[in-house]
């Protein structure tokens, strides 16, 4: 469904994605893990355009994301953050319902309605009426993955959607991240979480100095890297747990 | 001892009688600078829209006309607008000449209110709108202006004080509002003390207000 080739992108001098090639099918969950500055956020922000990619190709069911075509790729992939991105000068049904309403066009009614199921299946539907600045990290970030389902998006981009939570608030938003892959959500997520990634993750991809090091089922790169660059990330990364 | 307290019961007698004169000009002051308010923050927003619009031409005119209204003193652009307009057609009652010249004055301060306010609100919100497949004129409407306008607060509430006194300076084109109805009652008296005093006092209960309102406004939106 969402394939990269060749992906290439410079901030002025320095190249941060030089050769980034690898396709996430429909339903597939896919983990972009590397060493921090490996350009990973940069590769996802590529995809729905949030930066502009300079040598290579994105598609998305076949279609090039390009300048042309960024409002309506945008509304079929979804993104969560990892500072949230809420809209602090709007309730929590407010900033679900502000996609659907004022990028799709649909009735505050109907959104509305949907917006408290949505809000339902993340356990957050007593906080509709609080402000996101009322809430703790956690509870933030499953709002912002309710923003994201709002859009009713054939796939999610999740940007560290954990890095920026207390310990303890990790595991709700986890989980709430593994009952919409058992869903059948296509979904590519930047992440440290390598429990996560070993348990939900179809795919792997593994990144450094803006190259795919090395891709493959999660299991096979997480358990039995081939690459030495891969094993070293691994074994420090796992250290720490 | 006695002459003091005579001096006060005749401080008190004049003002029981030049009161309702200045009263009716601190109601042309208010009224005026709720006038030049309007228009100034309807020009300063469409100078910042201008200069933010991305387009090259629309920013270097707004650039422009805000820094040659920035360069010009208040009394001399008011000056411009009352006798110099008439020249070529333009005829404006002192009243409406003074709500345009002030209006027009501080519109370039406004602009820069909504522009610093707009650029400090936080971009991973645009992205957040941008990721929803908003339009950039639907971010501007549901994102920066309502953020952005929050932001700058403080800036409107200051500049609307600041506006409050430079009114003052509308006496000089006939308009009767306090400072013009203060001069006349001094001059017509000789108690130039006591005029001048009721005068500061009346511009520091309609400013002092205006600053504790800003301030509480400030307070409640901070609080989300």
């Amino acid at each position: 469904m969402i394939t990269l080739e060749k992906v290439a992108k410079s901030f002025g001098d320095l190249q941060v994605l030089k050769d980034i090639s690898f396709t996430v099918a429909r339903g597939e969950v896919a983990c972009l893990i590397g060493p921090s500055g490996s350009g990973k956020s940069t590769a996802l922000r590529c995809i729905n355009g949030l930066e502009v990619y300079d040598g290579g190709v994105i598609q998305v069911d076949g279609q090039r994301v390009g300048a042309e075509n960024l409002p309506s790729i945008r509304r079929r992939i979804a993104m969560v953050f990892q500072r949230f991105n809420l809209f602090p000068h709007r309730t929590v049904i407010e900033n679900i319902i502000e996609g659907p309403v004022f990028s799709l066009g649909k009735p505050v009614a109907e959104a509305r309605e949907m917006g408290m199921d949505l809000l339902e299946k993340v356990e957050m539907a007593d906080k509709a009426t609080s402000y996101p600045a009322e809430l703790s990290g956690g509870q933030q970030q499953r709002v912002g993955i309710a923003r994201a389902l709002a859009m009713q998006p054939e796939a999610i981009l999740f940007d560290e959607p954990t890095s920026a939570l207390d310990p303890e608030r990790v595991g709700e938003v986890l989980n709430v991240m593994r009952e919409l892959a058992s869903d059948g959500m296509t979904m590519i997520v930047v992440t440290h979480e390598m429990r996560f990634a070993r348990d939900v993750a179809d795919k792997a991809i593994f990144m450094a100095d803006g190259y795919v090091v090395e891709s493959g089922p999660a299991v096979e790169v997480l358990t039995r890297p081939q690459q030495e660059r891969t094993r070293q990330f691994l074994d420090r990364i796992l250290a720490l747990d | 001892m006695g002459s003091e307290v005579t001096a006060f019961s005749d401080f008190l007698h004049d003002t029981i009688i030049f009161l309702p004169v200045l009263l009716k000009g601190l109601g042309v002051t208010i009224l005026l600078t709720g006038c030049s308010l309007v228009f100034s923050l309807v020009l300063g927003l469409g100078w910042a829209l201008m200069t933010l619009s991305g387009n090259a031409w629309l920013s270097a005119i707004s650039k422009t006309v805000v820094n040659v209204i920035r360069g010009i003193p208040i009394i001399v652009q008011l000056f411009y607008v009352y006798f110099v307009l008439p020249e070529i057609g333009v005829q404006l009652a002192p009243f409406a000449a003074g709500a345009f010249g002030l209006g027009l004055a501080y519109s370039a301060y406004q602009a820069e209110n909504f522009r610093g306010g707009f650029e400090a609100v936080d971009r991973q919100l645009v992205e957040a709108g941008r990721s929803l497949g908003m339009s950039e004129s639907t971010i501007f409407r549901r994102i920066i202006f309502p953020l952005g306008l929050r932001t700058a607060l403080p800036s409107f509430g200051n500049t609307t004080v600041m506006m409050l006194k430079d009114s003052s300076i509308a006496s000089t084109i006939t308009i009767a509002e306090l400072t013009r109805a203060g001069q006349l009652l001094a001059i017509a008296t000789f108690k130039n003390g006591t005029v001048y005093t009721l005068i500061a006092l009346l511009y520091l209960m309609a400013s002092l207000p205006l600053a504790a309102g800003v301030r509480a406004m400030e307070r409640k939106l901070s609080r989300r």
